[in-house]
């Protein structure tokens, strides 16, 4: 039996996790949109995207708890449609974090693409290749470290999440209760060992995957200078 | 053949310019595009291979149509083999995997083998692109464009960022590949002696119209046209400036009074 810390780790890193995968699908696919279209409506897009950037986390959530709720036509949509409840339950902390860290994913993958020779694309296109072909054997290779960088930033960003994880999911333990609200829930209760180990874990956590960031950007842009 | 009407509106330096062609090229025909930079050889180019998209006119290739007011195939869906100014090579590849994705069949390595001897690379074959030399790179872009199997090859200014005898030995390998696949192709040059060297035909461009074509002897024949060089050397001579101006493969040196010249400078000299 995990008990209620190693829970609320697993909680945690589950949450980073399935973020990160999800936006690997979502954003990705947004990010070559994004970089390689001109559409009318592109600037509301993009500033959707941007939101979470500039938004309070707490009114994301607030936003959203209002919008999952059955009261409301996608709440009631989802609830009766679908059968998904999502507030109050780790479903709906996963969607929240999506939305959240998108930019996360989107921007420095974006980035990457307009920064690569435009030619290198339409190369590809003129030697007979589809758009996923060459999204897939052409582009996304040549921009490794910025997708490793919206892997990293969008992972560690999900782990440190407050504010809309407890707006949508509360503090449930083993469902919703996730490192950054233990932390304060327990500072809350004066439990300062405790809260400290929680901040420990997420530190090292922190720590670790930016030094691998660092460094495997470094090896990966010494090898294309070669 | 070829048989196009292109028109779109482009923005050069200048302002904006209405491109407006209509051309015919017959089967295996080495037809040259020259003019001034900004007068639309680049664009009429990438219209051709469908990267941009003409405000009106047609095209069609082998009765195949490619534009018109209805239709439009996208680029990947083209018979076109084209061959970027900056090479395009893909970072990650090395040359075989760039002529290996290239193949319209991946089983058709023979191909890929006979590429490599052509041009040349076969003892580079596992180099990456950012272990070439410019004379290296265009070579993989030259072979890598003819791996696809296009019925037509499209050059833009392919030679211009390289040494003189370098260009000499890529004209030859052009040649030889637009000879022994029978391809149709379209260049862009500056370079008089190239344009004379390899094509049949030479189209010149002017704000985005034909203003004049023939054969290659004709057009460029000694002292009747402008010819365009790049400035290489400036030397002070008594208050003038005199200035080397590499022109094809030969260079000239003339008396100018003008301070306003730089090394790299365009200019038409004339016999």
């Amino acid at each position: 039996m995990i008990d209620d810390f190693g829970q609320t780790l697993l909680v945690t890193l589950a949450l980073a996790a399935f973020t990160t995968v999800i936006l690997v699908v979502l954003g990705v696919p947004l990010a070559y949109g994004l970089a390689y279209s001109k559409f009318r409506g592109k600037a509301v897009i993009e500033a959707v995207v941007s939101l979470p950037l500039v938004l309070p986390p707490t009114v994301t959530g607030f936003y959203l708890l209002l919008a999952f709720s059955e009261e409301s036509a996608i709440g009631s949509w989802l609830i009766h449609t679908l059968g998904m409840h999502l507030n109050f339950t780790f479903t709906g902390i996963l969607v929240g974090s999506v939305f959240y860290s998108l930019p996360f994913m989107v921007h420095p993958v974006q980035s990457g693409f307009e920064n690569l020779s435009a030619s290198l694309r339409e190369a590809s296109l003129t030697l007979g290749k589809s758009q996923w072909t060459t999204l897939i054997r052409v582009l996304l290779p040549n921009i490794k470290p910025s997708l490793l960088s919206g892997l990293v930033l969008s992972f560690a960003h999900t782990i440190g999440e407050f504010g809309l994880v407890l707006m949508i999911g509360g503090n449930i333990p083993g469902q919703t209760r996730v490192a950054s609200i233990a932390i304060y829930d327990e500072v809350e209760s004066f439990n300062y060992d405790r809260a400290n180990a929680y901040a420990l874990v997420l530190l090292g956590v922190a720590f670790c995957i930016l030094l691998l960031l660092f460094t495997y950007n470094k090896k990966l842009r010494t090898r294309i200078l070669l | 053949m070829i048989d196009f009407h292109v028109q779109k509106t482009i923005h050069s330096v200048q302002g904006p310019l209405v491109l407006d062609v209509s051309l015919q090229i017959k089967s295996g025909e080495w037809v040259a595009l020259c003019g001034p930079s900004g007068s639309g050889k680049t664009t009429l180019l990438r219209l051709l291979a469908g990267l941009e998209k003409p405000e009106s006119g047609y095209i069609t290739f082998d009765n195949e149509v490619w534009y018109n007011n209805r239709v439009f195939v996208k680029p990947q869906d083209r018979s076109i083999g084209f061959v970027f100014q900056d090479y395009a090579l893909f970072p990650n590849m090395s040359i075989r995997e760039q002529l290996l994705f290239a193949l319209p069949d991946s089983r058709n390595q023979a191909l890929v083998d006979e590429l490599l001897e052509l041009t040349g690379l076969e003892t580079l074959a596992h180099r990456y692109p950012a272990q070439l030399s410019g004379g290296q790179k265009q070579r993989v872009a030259l072979a890598r464009a003819v791996a696809r199997q296009p019925k037509l090859l499209v050059l833009d200014e392919p030679l211009s960022a390289l040494d003189q005898e370098t260009r000499l030995r890529l004209q030859d390998e052009m040649e030889k590949i637009h000879q022994h696949f029978g391809l149709t192709t379209l260049l862009v040059s500056h370079d008089a002696a190239e344009v004379k060297r390899l094509a049949n035909r030479v189209v010149c461009i002017e704000a985005g119209k034909i203003s004049k074509q023939g054969l290659p002897q004709e057009l460029f024949a000694s002292g009747s046209q402008p010819v365009l060089g790049k400035v290489i050397a400036i030397q002070t001579v008594e208050e003038q400036w005199l200035v080397t101006i590499q022109c094809g493969e030969t260079k000239r040196q003339l008396l100018v009074a003008d301070p306003s010249i730089q090394l790299g400078d365009r200019v038409w000299i004339r016999d």
